[in-house]
């Protein structure tokens, strides 16, 4: 078998030299690894176990067995979804594209010796190392919360267990009670994720508890497809949901998750949820690895999403900053394809073709009524930069509403098999 | 495959025309309702009904065309694609009727009418002519633009016949799959797999010059090349 194997790869290595393809042809294949297994991180490992045909060993490393999305974890709170549905496995990534999954948590990168450390004590090796990370919380950013209060005052920000025990705490809240969501600073995850999980809890509450409230409270004076919200509050929802911006003090929240009390401008309240989403930053391995900024965030080269502070290591997603897109998963999949691209061009010699990016987000404010805002970008030397966008306009019919829905499912069912297979 | 490729190009030309005619207003030019009410014996009548006991038939009656959304009238059982359109903001307009005329799915690509469509310019806008006496205010709907630009001609062919670079449009086809599926699926989004290349190209182009109303696909289509149509095409094409 290894004589076999050296034979092979002696003949491997001089037809590969006769094909000009410079580096890593003429050695073993080349070494990339992901860390964060979701739209980011799946994605491009699954396009560069693809696309690269055997020349690229791709490795993943997520500490979970099954993914729950967060786009659509706001329909599953809203009854429209179930939890299963949300919920995808690495499977088709390990049989069909021969992409290695590594159950196990990312605890180091040693960028001199190119190198990722793992909880279980592995280290693997990497010519390309890929970070899709995802968000992690500010501490101290809403006085009295930290991790330890998330199960008295879920985030839910990301899916999984979390959205299930805020589903059950909304199905458990009294007759009449109150809703309340401290809603987060820019920049942050999905940005009109806050306002769609407001209709998809008011939508859960008018069916079981009609006389229940939902209280906003918004450190922004201005959100996401605000006119399409309000409207549809209005519409859906009247009388049910009042938010307070920051001319009123929602700045200015602090929560006590021991006596479920919101203070907001040394108001105190009492509520029966609380969801808090606090302010967030890049996931906890790109502050690791030394890579985030004085924001949080890590900065990254628009054309090829390389880490600004290391060529070697790419970041997707959430955690970056790069300029105009916003954080959503339909972001990090788009990225995900640049930087695949790149990543194989610079380790096997394949043509790189242009940076190309876009970005669409849909919400679902009622039954049959959704709505949606997109753009396309460029990569500039400075930033990813805005070419092009459209939003869903008020006042649209119901037909045009139920075909926005109905696009959005098909998009889950699009953007899921491009990530998993 | 180069012969095959020029015959389709010869064959389209007329229908990439009047694409490319509809992003821009034309001088009016109407057709002849008598000569029209033939074309309509020729082509529609054994589908579609007009007049006072107008009903649906095998496709839906046709008064009041004019200025309607696409599949609006009640009761007729219209296509998944064309509720689709209409949903988008389809009207029948003398313009979008031409356009559709010409070949019915290049403007709405899962139709169930299934003429083939009609290529001679003259004889659409007779038709159009002809339908348009049956809806309410005829003289307050625009006319039809004219449909045989010399000029258009020269350029169009051309845009038809480049010849797509398939690996190329694998490469581009990663924007196109974070919603059309690649294995065919089209629940709430269309399949785009598997498409004639010509028929994926007048589509594209007719998104590129906003003749088709959705608008995620304008945009997507809108910053692409003629080049990157091509190479798009070329890949869906071999999709199965």
């Amino acid at each position: 078998m290894t004589l076999n194997r050296r034979t092979f790869l002696g003949a491997a290595t001089a037809s590969a030299a006769a094909l000009a393809a410079p580096n890593v042809l003429a050695q073993a294949a080349a070494k990339v690894v992901v860390v964060g297994g979701g739209v980011g991180g799946a994605t491009v490992a699954r396009y560069l176990a693809k696309d690269s045909k055997g020349a690229i060993d791709v490795t993943l490393v997520e500490p979970t067995r099954k993914y729950y999305t967060c786009f659509f974890s706001n329909l599953y709170m809203g009854g429209f979804r179930d939890y299963e549905s949300i919920g995808h496995d690495y499977g088709k990534l390990v049989s069909e594209y021969g992409v290695n999954v590594v159950h196990d948590w990312a605890v180091g990168v040693d960028r001199d010796a190119k190198t990722v450390t793992l909880a279980g004590g592995a280290t693997l090796p990497y010519d390309r190392l890929v970070l899709s990370p995802g968000i992690d919380f500010v501490d101290g950013a809403v006085p009295g919360w930290d991790v330890s209060a998330q199960n008295k005052m879920p985030h839910a920000y990301k899916a999984g267990s979390q959205s299930q025990l805020l589903k059950a705490q909304i199905g458990a809240m009294p007759e009449g009670g109150v809703f309340a969501m401290v809603a987060p600073p820019n920049p942050f995850r999905c940005p009109p994720g806050p306002y769609e999980r407001i209709c998809m809890v008011a939508h859960a509450l008018k069916q079981n508890n009609p006389t229940a409230k939902i209280l906003v409270l918004d450190p922004k004076p201005k959100f996401s497809k605000q006119a399409l919200f309000e409207e549809g509050w209005e519409r859906h929802y009247s009388g049910m949901i009042e938010r307070i911006g920051p001319d009123f003090g929602g700045d200015k929240v602090e929560v006590r998750p021991d006596s479920m009390e919101v203070v907001v401008d040394g108001e105190v309240t009492k509520v029966d949820v609380c969801n808090v989403i606090p302010k967030q930053k890049a996931g906890r391995i790109a502050d690791l690895a030394g890579l985030t900024n004085d924001a949080g965030w890590a900065p990254v080269v628009p054309a090829t999403f390389q880490s600004r502070m290391d060529e070697n290591i790419h970041l997707l997603g959430d955690s970056t900053q790069q300029g105009d897109m916003p954080k959503s998963g339909f972001s990090a999949n788009s990225q995900a394809k640049v930087a695949a691209n790149a990543i194989r061009g610079a380790l096997t010699g394949s043509k790189v073709f242009p940076a190309k990016f876009a970005n669409t987000c849909w919400s679902l404010i009622s039954t049959d009524d959704g709505v949606k805002v997109g753009a396309s970008y460029e990569a500039t030397d400075e930033k990813v930069a805005k070419t092009d966008g459209f939003i869903s306009q008020t006042g649209e019919d119901a037909a045009l509403r139920k075909q926005t829905y109905e696009e959005s499912v098909g998009w889950y069912a699009g953007i899921t098999a491009d990530m998993f297979g | 495959m180069k012969t095959t490729r020029k015959i389709l190009a010869k064959g389209t030309a007329t229908i990439i025309a009047a694409l490319c005619m509809s992003a821009a207003p034309a001088a009016a030019q109407i057709g002849d309702a008598d000569r029209g009410a033939e074309q309509f014996a020729k082509h529609c009548s054994s589908c579609h009904m007009l007049g006072p006991d107008a009903r649906n038939r095998v496709g839906p009656h046709l008064n009041g065309l004019f200025g309607r959304k696409a599949a609006a009238i009640e009761g007729y059982r219209y296509s998944k694609d064309m509720k689709r359109a209409g949903a988008d903001g389809l009207v029948w307009t003398a313009e979008k009727l031409d356009i559709y005329i010409t070949k019915p799915r290049a403007l709405v690509t899962g139709t169930r009418m299934s003429i083939r469509g009609v290529k001679d310019a003259t004889a659409r806008a007779d038709l159009i002519a002809f339908l348009r006496d049956y809806s309410d205010n005829p003289r307050d709907i625009p006319e039809a633009a004219p449909t045989a630009d010399p000029t258009e001609h020269e350029v169009d062919p051309a845009i038809l016949a480049i010849v797509g670079d398939p690996d190329y449009g694998e490469y581009l086809s990663g924007e196109c799959t974070t919603c059309h599926q690649a294995s065919g699926e089209d629940k709430g989004i269309p399949s785009i797999t598997a498409w004639p290349q010509e028929d994926f190209v007048i589509v594209m182009q007719a998104y590129k010059a906003k003749a088709r109303p959705h608008p995620v696909m304008r945009m997507i289509a809108g910053r692409l090349s003629d080049e990157e149509i091509a190479a798009l095409a070329a890949y869906f094409e071999g999709v199965e």
